[in-house]
């Protein structure tokens, strides 16, 4: 017991100086040349592979620069930054997010729109319901999963659903489009409804299925430097960058559609 | 145990016993203040909030009783018997205690799972597990488990022997023994055994959502509900988070209740 309890003392002594660290770092800014910037990104979920990347080749080519994310659903993120959480740049996967950061005044300048995604059919590698249309999910017997109404990727596959009038029955409806890919790749789900980049950042674990539908459903992701960034320039460079060549060639890569 | 009250304790030691009260109490309050209470009620007695309400009270019910059936057992065997492994044994059944609930959910995915374990033979039999309610109460057993069988075990060591051996003297078979003597005597342990493996059952949310999914009145309980709802409509997780926090405080106090205050 006295030892787990030192076990703890020493854990807390840990977070608080490492709190101590990160927040003498942020002041560090003042000083007339930064020796280290710090910039904080808070980007969707689905761009995780691709902003890690840009990541790495934005601090590359601006010396002095380290850029961390946190990556989340996007109305989460929005909430976090109502919340003041310390972030430089948001990048949301929908611009309803980026609309509720816009009206609350917590974006500097106008956000930009710097890809677009649609819905593909995910099933296991043996697509085991031979799945090859939008209309097979609609079929009894099939277990889909979707995302729930309340995200971005279960609002998309409504107004698919509304536009041609299939209608699934899904056996569950995910919190996120991760756990849809999940279900699928587990093999528990027979088909999913998830991005275009899911399908070609699963590989070979899912089997992808496009259908002309998709195109009733976009989604248009745009990017913005936050109003209450520190690092203000650096945080409009890297909305720049991702929205430029560098950017847009790593997003196309990942199978993410121009604006 | 009596005797500490009249010793006293240094005085220093509430300043940190109130940081750390105010700790738990605070966010509490947070929540509480957050609360829109003019749509309090719309809020709770929609349909989806109602359904995730009925759906984890009913499978927190059906996996408290799953705790029993084979927690109660686990806990005789454990606490009255000693065999090789035996410490192993318990380290292993209590590990859903520490276990992180997604670590859980993933492992019961590959247990019971279309391509788990017993996968093929669940569906030869024609039972599919995944997706029904049925995972609820699977997840939210393997979780609430080990709070029956260490209640119930500590009851069980507490009480000790003596009256089994009289009794067993007095001629009564073992199953006497145990239905005459030893459970009246542990009885208010299994209550509270009871009692917290349908807290935790009530509480479940990382091994359902990654075993059992989300669907409205199958496999969506209040805390999945309140997790979606933060999308949607933050004010209606709120309201039904205050729900989970009256459930509990409701609960801690029928635990309190049958051993005295002593938990």
């Amino acid at each position: 017991m006295k030892r787990l309890f030192g076990i703890l003392a020493a854990g807390l002594l840990l977070t608080a100086v490492a709190a101590c660290g990160s927040s003498s770092d942020s002041s560090d800014g003042a000083a007339t040349v930064p020796p280290r910037l710090k910039l904080t990104v808070f980007a969707a979920a689905s761009l995780k592979g691709t902003f890690t990347e840009i990541g790495k080749q934005f601090e590359a080519t601006h010396k002095g620069v380290t850029v961390t994310f946190n990556f989340a659903g996007s109305a989460d993120l929005v909430a976090q930054i109502q919340q003041g959480a310390p972030a430089d740049v948001f990048a949301s996967a929908d611009t309803k997010n980026m609309d509720k950061a816009t009206s609350d005044n917590l974006i500097s300048g106008t956000p930009v729109n710097f890809a677009k995604n649609t819905l593909e059919i995910a099933t296991p590698p043996d697509n085991p319901a031979h799945i090859t249309s939008l209309a097979d999910l609609a079929k009894p017997g099939v277990k889909v999963v979707l995302c729930a109404i309340e995200v971005p990727c279960g609002s998309a596959a409504h107004a698919i659903e509304d536009a041609t009038g299939v209608k699934i029955k899904p056996v569950s409806e995910e919190q996120a489009v991760t756990d849809v890919l999940g279900k699928v790749t587990s093999g528990e789900a027979d088909a999913g409804l998830v991005y275009v980049t899911d399908v070609k950042g699963a590989g070979a674990s899912v089997h992808g299925v496009t259908f002309p539908e998709s195109t009733k459903a976009i989604n248009t992701y745009p990017i913005a430097a936050l109003a209450g960034s520190k690092h203000a320039s650096a945080a409009a460079a890297f909305a720049a960058y991702v929205a430029g060549a560098k950017g847009q060639a790593v997003l196309a890569a990942a199978g993410f559609a121009k604006p | 145990m009596s005797a500490t009250t009249s010793v006293g304790i240094p005085r220093w030691i509430y300043v940190p016993a109130a940081v750390g009260a105010l700790f738990i109490v605070l966010p509490l309050v947070a929540l509480a203040s957050r609360v829109e209470w003019s749509h309090f009620f719309s809020l709770i007695t929609s349909d989806s909030s109602v359904a995730a309400l009925k759906l984890s009270l009913r499978t927190s019910a059906l996996s408290t009783l799953l705790c029993i059936l084979f927690g109660v057992p686990m806990a005789i065997v454990l606490a009255r018997t000693s065999f090789r492994g035996q410490s192993i044994l318990r380290s292993l059944v209590l590990l859903p205690l520490v276990l992180p609930p997604v670590v859980g959910g993933i492992a019961l995915l590959y247990t019971f799972g279309r391509k788990g374990l017993l996968g093929h033979t669940l569906d030869v039999l024609g039972i599919q597990i995944a997706f029904s309610t049925t995972a609820v109460v699977l997840a939210q057993a393997f979780v609430a488990m080990p709070f029956m069988v260490v209640s119930l075990e500590g009851t069980l060591r507490a009480a000790g022997q003596r009256y089994e051996v009289v009794a067993a003297t007095l001629g009564a078979r073992p199953t006497t023994v145990l239905r005459r003597v030893t459970l009246p005597l542990v009885l208010p342990g299994l209550a509270a055994g009871a009692i917290l493996a349908f807290a935790r059952s009530l509480g479940e949310f990382g091994a359902t959502i990654t075993f059992a999914g989300s669907l409205q009145g199958v496999t969506r309980t209040l805390p999945l509900e309140i997790y979606l709802q933060r999308e949607g409509d933050p004010n209606a997780a709120v309201a039904l988070s205050l729900v989970l926090v009256v459930v509990a405080v409701l609960v801690i106090g029928l635990v309190r209740r049958p051993r005295g205050g002593q938990l």
